[in-house]
């Protein structure tokens, strides 16, 4: 089988000597040029080896002749994003809140960097939608704690809301029933007093005049005449149809009975000023915005 | 039966004939005839499209490009007469691929691999560059003898060579510096490139274009479509045996005879072939084979063999075409004496045409009904719908208007669906309360945030379909989109 002269007698052609059942491959030589580019290609791939980063080593790896790493080459693309969005950046920084929404250029860049922002920061409470949750605001409706028009979004935004900064929203909801104010009953009266503020059904045989005389003594100094809240305090009016906490018997019967006080961080210091009016514009444009 | 191979046996390649090949150059001869001059044709269209096509202006208006056919990577636009695309409709050229894809199994139906032979841009080149390098070094006879002779070079060989090499170059220049014409404003770019201004990346893409036209069609040639062309492979799935490929015609020209003995042999009245074993198909064969082999891989039918045995024939005073378009269905017949039939039209070529025409026709028709305004809806995820201090929904939903005109228009919004619902789009504060209007640039997009906000009471369902109709206040164009308004 290892004749040299094999040759298929149909085709006229050499063959490799190899023979299955018979049946002999024919050699149909690859061009020398082929050998040629396919060692080209080893060599290639030792210079691979020698200036770029290759071989693992036990806790670091080849560093290669060109110094290359990916991760220094993200670090200058996002430099050089950075430079390249400097100026709207900037532009961002100088413009007024009213006048940032006036210009669809600056409103779309806003609205974009704000997206992103949000979702880094706010997403964690608000969700990433800015739907909210129980005891984290929804952003998307017109109920607004501490005021939904630009600068009150901007302020609660910069200093929070009982975030402990110099400037931050304070007041709370106070724990009438621990503290002893009020007595288990009393809370159940005042509670479905405050069902009744927004239409809401009431328990049976309970006493609406000592509701109304209840919520009076109590609940006015903040939720204001008829209980149509106050932002000053960030106390919610209690007549819409959107509730924080929520509407049944039981959760108003633990609100004022616990108290309330959620926290909104203070972001002033966290984020530069043009990123914080992103947000702002972005959570006003959400469509609650005032 | 299996032999068994002894390892031991298999320590060197000398025992198997060498598994691989030395380049036979091949110097493929000067011929004229049909089939040359179709090559002639179609070369000088294909490269004169190629390299003039950038200059062809179109007047689209001002602050628009002014060139026939622009690929404009940096806006995402493609320019091509009056077609302007955008990314989106990418499908287009999709539409294109399968119309090509089913022409070239027409082609191939028809008259085998012709595509390879006059119309691939590796033929193509590679042909012109071995007319330069007829033109400088002489015909086949010639050239063989230079590249063989082993005498020191005189200065008359050395300037042939790098005359010819220079012309090489220049012309794979110019075919790199084509194509990046076709990616920016040609004049512009052209002035720029001679200043040394342009873009590095256009040097760049010069450089490799260059490269590559030089190498592919002046050194790698037949090399190409025989060991790295998947289309040789892939021809053979899609031809059958109706197809017109090049065949001598054993049939006519066995048993080959030389003139002078075939005179003898048909004055006694004996059968002879037409073939005088001229090889003169060997000489101008650009692929190096001998067509009367039969059908071969290396083959790309392009018919210059044809011509080369046609000269023959008719200084002989033989009938021509003993090589010629045709298939072994009509040898057997001849040689049966049935006449031979051409069957073009077959259910397969039927086929691939309805095939064009079905596709073409789509794309046809959506390319005169494409509208050049479009609107696309897209609900908010998160939260899907909001309630509001008053009781009522309010669904948010990001809107991107596109205008594909070249300049600008107002835009009015009219939204369809829930019952007594109020729309406010972020940011505009329209003079008609309910119909927002906004102004969109020229061949702009914009993006907006539109607020659909209706009583809970008056839409009860759960889902309620949305219509939303963005018309063109000066042209009475109108685009809809559908989506839904959800209850929480």
């Amino acid at each position: 089988m290892t004749d040299h002269s094999d040759i298929d007698h149909v085709s006229g052609k050499s063959t490799t000597g190899h023979e299955w059942d018979g049946i002999k491959e024919l050699n149909t030589p690859l061009p020398r040029w082929w050998l040629t580019t396919f060692y080209l290609t080893i060599i290639w791939a030792v210079g691979y080896w020698i200036v770029y980063p290759a071989w693992p080593l036990i806790t670091t790896n080849t560093p290669g002749l060109l110094g290359y790493s990916t991760r220094a080459s993200v670090a200058v693309e996002l430099a050089n994003l950075e430079a390249a969005r400097g100026e709207k950046m900037a532009a961002l920084a100088k413009a007024s809140l009213a006048d940032i929404e006036k210009d669809p250029a600056l409103l779309a860049l806003a609205r974009a960097k704000g997206r992103t922002v949000f979702g880094d920061n706010c997403a964690p409470c608000h969700g990433s939608g800015g739907a909210g949750a129980k005891g984290y605001p929804n952003l998307n409706d017109d109920d607004w704690l501490w005021g939904g028009t630009l600068d009150q979004i901007m302020q609660t935004i910069q200093y929070g809301a009982r975030s402990g900064h110099a400037k931050t929203h304070e007041g709370q909801m106070l724990a009438f029933g621990k503290d002893g104010v009020l007595k288990p009953d009393e809370i159940v009266t005042v509670a479905n007093y405050v069902r009744s503020l927004s239409g809401l059904p009431t328990r049976q045989g309970y006493d609406a005049a000592k509701g109304e005389k209840i919520f009076t003594e109590n609940c006015v100094a903040c939720h204001g005449e008829g209980g149509k809240g106050n932002q000053e305090m960030g106390a919610p009016n209690l007549t819409d149809k959107i509730w924080l906490y929520g509407p049944d018997e039981a959760t108003l019967i633990e609100t004022i009975s616990q108290g309330r006080s959620g926290v909104m961080p203070a972001w002033e210091g966290r984020l530069d000023p043009a990123t914080l009016k992103a947000m702002a514009v972005y959570v006003h444009s959400l469509g609650g915005g005032k | 039966m299996n032999t068994a191979v002894n390892p031991n046996e298999l320590t060197s390649d000398d025992d198997y004939g060498p598994l691989y090949a030395a380049h036979k150059k091949v110097y493929p001869q000067r011929v004229s005839g049909t089939f040359r001059r179709i090559k002639w044709g179609l070369m000088a269209l294909c490269l004169g499209v190629y390299y003039f096509l950038p200059f062809v202006r179109w007047n689209r208006g001002l602050g628009a490009p002014s060139q026939a056919v622009l690929i404009d990577l940096p806006n995402s636009r493609f320019y091509f007469f009056f077609i302007e695309l955008w990314p989106q409709e990418v499908y287009y050229f999709t539409g294109l691929l399968i119309v090509a894809a089913v022409a070239l199994f027409l082609m191939n139906s028809i008259g085998g691999r012709i595509w390879c032979g006059y119309l691939c841009p590796q033929t193509v080149w590679t042909d012109l560059f071995y007319a330069v390098e007829r033109l400088i070094e002489g015909d086949r006879r010639e050239r063989m003898k230079k590249d063989a002779s082993s005498d020191p070079m005189k200065l008359e060989r050395i300037s042939e060579i790098v005359l010819k090499h220079s012309i090489w170059l220049l012309i794979a220049w110019w075919t790199g510096g084509a194509w990046v014409l076709y990616f920016n404003d040609a004049p512009t770019l052209v002035k720029e490139l001679v200043t040394f201004q342009a873009p590095m990346i256009a040097y760049i893409w010069i450089g490799i274009l260059t490269a590559t036209t030089y190498v592919l069609a002046g050194y790698m040639r037949e090399q190409v479509c025989t060991y790295m062309c998947p289309w040789p492979r892939i021809q053979a799935a899609l031809t059958d045996e109706w197809a017109l490929n090049v065949t001598y015609r054993y049939d006519r020209g066995e048993k080959r005879t030389s003139v002078k003995k075939a005179a003898e042999l048909r004055a006694l009245g004996e059968q002879v072939g037409d073939c005088v074993d001229c090889y003169q198909c060997v000489a101008v064969c650009p692929t190096g084979i001998d067509i009367r082999n039969g059908p071969q891989l290396e083959c790309i039918q392009c018919g210059l063999c044809i011509d080369a045995c046609d000269t023959v024939m008719k200084k002989i005073g033989r009938p021509t075409r003993l090589i010629a378009y045709d298939n072994d269905i009509n040898i057997h017949r001849r040689q049966e004496g049935r006449p031979p039939i051409y069957r073009i039209v077959r259910p397969r070529t039927i086929i691939y045409n309805l095939v064009i025409a079905a596709v073409g026709g789509i794309m046809l028709y959506a390319l005169l009904t494409r509208s050049l305004l479009d609107v696309n809806v897209l609900h908010d995820r998160n939260p899907i719908a909001v309630k509001l201090s008053d009781g009522s929904i309010r669904n948010a939903y990001t809107v991107r208007l596109l205008n594909k005109r070249g300049f600008d228009r107002v835009i009015a919004i009219d939204v369809d669906g829930p019952v007594n619902a109020k729309v406010h789009v972020v940011g505009v504060d329209s003079v008609t309360p309910d119909r927002p209007m906004i102004v969109i640039g020229r061949d702009q997009t914009a993006e907006l945030r539109l607020l659909v906000t209706a009583p809970a009471e008056l839409n009860p369902e759960k889902s309620t379909p949305v219509r939303f109709h963005v018309t063109d206040i000066g042209l009475g164009e109108v685009a809809t989109a559908t989506d839904n308004f959800v209850a929480p």
